[in-house]
């Protein structure tokens, strides 16, 4: 095998790992805990519905809510036990919301479902094969939350060239990836064949950062005649990226707007891998993961093999509790995590990391400096963006502009804000700008939608109108014609009458052919004429409820200033109704 | 001399004939300006700016018959892009139409319903689902909270709740807001 040439992406910083404070120790199971707070919304797309109902017994690995729509996963019970609430609770998530949990009380059991692993996964149809994936509700592991079956579903149009196994771990502290391929190589390689076997690949890579070499070699241990790569990438944060992992290992870029599967290739993390294996072979679903439980804030820092559901507080009093040097508690790294206001959230599928930080861990925030435009945040950023940039726009809410050069492409690595020397939270400020234009997004999207309801409603009432006049027209003309016949009927018709009667069918015939076709010139002029009156009549309308409104108001203040307001607006409500009587009259006029 | 005339005629009688012919050719039917000014309006239809919807108060603006600060629910933001579109002085919102309120839904208290469908007939979106004599109710995602079938409620049913916002919606806060005063 040649050795793979690799290439390097723009920008990136060399931090401090200090993985060592974990590194060393062996994963623990964490104990189980009360109560288990199982969030529906673990995952990047649509919520799980519940399929338990309070007071259920449940067992380990049972489906308590099913995945809704393509993009989202279901929800298993990560212990047996009862459920006893589907309530809001606190969950890991910047704002420090509550969503709704389904809570089980466990019984202290832990009693599995019965489980079943597939026999031969080869011959399996690959639809089967990814609703497998999708019924054991595995979403990536390395912080995203993206459904996997999703990305193992490339389509007709894709040929997938290379498959990338992500062990890169490149935030500072963070350990679970490297235990996990340094104790469970097997599972990793396991799960590997079959993401290889459901995506076709070609070529197939291992991506772990030349800091972890026991990780390295456990997985070279592990592999012997298959065709599988291991790589060591150099060290260089933000290497774990997607977009820079690709390009460090095949050299291509992922088109701005594009996904890797357009560049052929797929990637998931190492964690993910170990979980399709463990739910095609075994039968398993991800009901639990390894969480690194770090930094100076907690006395016993190791890695934990953890339910989802428990409590964040729960572990750290296993891994000997915080001392007082815990300045802030960060889920997941310290630079890309957040902060948690609640000890109480219970770890989810993409928790990877509990950070109990002291000053020294996470530098607190430093009085900002003006920017002055040095340029290291666009050096650093691994996407090419221009961070002081954005910056300004962000400012001045400038966010159109902001969104022209590529906000979006921002990963919120924190590169820009690490190397700022005045202390700059650039990527606060992208955040937030990200979240602003998303909101407006939403709101535009709700303004059309009224704006069409309320076109079609008017396009309605217009329609009606039409049609109660054509019907009283043709009314008219036939009662004309039936006076016309009983006239003939009784004889001595003059010549003048005669005529008459033909004006009048002519008259009724076309109002009748005007009546087919609603919408042609003089209908839509006199459709036009009825809802500018009534447009009249509504503004006067309003201007009545307001003068009542305010009749009300001061009736409750008693107020003498009120009442020459009240003139005033009683006086506004004559104009307005005098106005609607004139376009009345005007109306009638055409 | 007289070339020179004979030159920028005939120049001036090509071009006329390209404008002329351009103008046939690309008329823009209806009204562009109100389109674009339509666009900013929060299409609320609640009439607080004096007119019967947003269409109206739209064309309104682009007649100059109405200012740009005539909209309470769309607020300041709506008076910037607005003023930014035409090209007009940013003003304080008319307080005489009302203020700025957060984001309203109107919920019907179905227990005490007469199903009169007089709510129905004053919903400008249609949001209101109901039929003569049965109870009525408000369809949440189309209601944009025009307060406008409050009023004919007879048995006062009807009231306007803050819209509740779900953590997916939540923004991260602006890193100035907090009072400082940054460089």
């Amino acid at each position: 095998m040649i050795n793979r040439i690799l290439s390097r992406f723009h920008g990136g910083v060399h931090l401090p790992d200090r993985k060592s404070l974990t590194a060393g120790q062996p994963v623990r199971k964490a104990h189980l805990p009360d109560r288990l707070y199982l969030p529906l919304h673990q995952h990047i797309g649509a919520s799980a519905e519940p399929v338990v109902a309070v007071g259920d017994s449940v067992l380990k690995g049972q489906m308590i809510a099913h995945a809704c729509g393509y993009v989202s996963a279901p929800v298993h019970a990560s212990s047996s036990g009862k459920v006893i609430a589907i309530e809001d609770h606190a969950i890991p998530h910047p704002s420090g919301a509550s969503a709704s949990c389904i809570v089980i009380e466990t019984d202290g059991e832990d009693r599995w479902i019965e489980r079943s692993g597939a026999e031969d996964y080869l011959n399996m149809d690959h639809s089967h094969l990814r609703n497998l994936i999708r019924n054991a509700g595995i979403v990536g592991l390395g912080g995203a939350g993206f459904p996997s079956f999703i990305k193992l579903n490339p389509g007709p149009d894709y040929q997938i060239d290379t498959l990338i196994l992500n062990g890169a771990e490149c935030e500072p502290f963070i350990t679970c990836d490297d235990l996990l391929m340094r104790t469970h190589p097997e599972e990793i390689i396991s799960g590997i064949k079959i993401l290889r076997y459901a995506l076709k690949a070609k070529h197939v890579v291992i991506a772990v950062e030349d800091n972890k070499p026991e990780a390295y070699q456990s997985l070279k241990g592990q592999l012997h005649n298959e065709d599988i790569e291991v790589v060591q990438v150099p060290t260089l944060y933000p290497v774990g990226g997607e977009k820079q992992l690709i390009q460090v290992i095949t050299g291509k870029e992922v088109p701005h707007d594009g996904l890797p599967l357009n560049i052929g290739i797929v990637i998931q993390n190492v964690s993910t891998a170990a979980a399709v294996h463990r739910a095609v072979n075994e039968g398993t679903p991800l009901v639990s993961r390894y969480v690194t439980v770090t930094g100076g804030g907690v006395t016993q820092p190791r890695n934990l093999e953890v339910l989802f559901g428990t409590p964040v507080n729960e572990l750290l009093e296993q891994c000997g509790g915080t001392n007082m040097a815990m300045s802030r508690l960060v889920m997941g790294g310290p630079m890309m995590g957040f902060e948690l206001h609640q000890h109480n959230v219970p770890v989810i599928k993409t928790t990877n990391c509990i950070l109990a930080a002291t000053d020294h861990d996470l530098s607190p925030e430093q009085p900002m400096m003006p920017c002055i435009r040095c340029g290291s945040c666009a050096d650093a950023c691994p996407v090419s963006l221009l961070p002081q940039q954005l910056y300004w726009f962000a400012r001045s809410k400038e966010f159109d502009k902001a969104q022209n050069i590529n906000l979006f492409d921002c990963i919120e690595c924190g590169c820009c804000s690490y190397v700022c020397p005045s202390h700059i939270p650039l990527v606060h400020y992208f955040r937030f700008s990200k979240t602003e234009i998303a909101a407006k997004e939403r709101e535009q999207e709700k303004a059309d939608q009224a704006r069409a309801r309320h076109e079609a409603r008017q396009a309605r009432l217009d329609r009606e109108k039409a049609e109660r006049a054509a019907r009283l027209a043709s009314k008219k003309a036939a009662l004309a014609a039936k006076k016309a016949r009983s006239d003939r009927a009784s004889g001595g018709v003059s010549d003048d009458k005669k005529a008459a009667i033909k004006a009048a069918i002519e008259r009724a015939k076309a109002k009748k052919a005007a009546k087919k076709q609603a919408g042609t010139e003089p209908e839509a002029e006199k459709n036009r004429a009825v809802s500018e009156r009534k447009r009249a009549e509504m503004k006067a309308a309003i201007e009545q409820a307001k003068v009542k409104k305010m009749a009300r108001k001061q009736a409750e203040s008693g107020h003498e200033r009120g009442v020459s307001e009240q003139k005033k607006a009683e006086m506004r409500a004559a104009i307005a109704r005098a106005k609607a009587k004139k376009a009345e009259k005007k109306n009638d006029g055409i | 001399m007289l070339t020179a005339i004979i030159t920028l005629g005939v120049l001036a009688i090509i071009f006329g004939l390209l404008l002329g012919f351009a103008a046939v050719r690309f008329k823009v039917e209806g009204d562009p300006i109100v389109d674009q000014i339509d666009k900013l309006l929060p299409q609320t239809q609640c009439g607080q700016c004096g007119f019967p919807g947003c269409r109206p108060y739209a064309q309104a603006i682009a007649n100059n018959e109405a200012d740009i600060n005539q909209c309470p629910p769309g607020g300041e933001d709506t008076i910037i892009s607005l003023a930014e579109l035409l090209n007009r002085e940013v003003k304080p919102l008319n307080a005489e139409m009302g203020e700025v309120k957060p984001p309203m839904l109107a919920v019907i208290d179905e227990e005490a319903c007469i199903g009169c469908t007089l709510c129905i007939q004053a919903c400008p979106v249609d949001a209101i689902l109901g039929a003569a004599k049965q109870m009525h109710t408000v369809i949440e995602s189309e209601c944009t909270g025009c307060e406008l079938c409050v009023e004919p409620c007879p048995v006062d049913c009807i009231r306007m709740v803050e819209v509740e916002t779900d953590y997916l919606q939540w923004k991260w806060p602006d890193p100035e807001a907090d009072g400082e005063m940054r460089p």
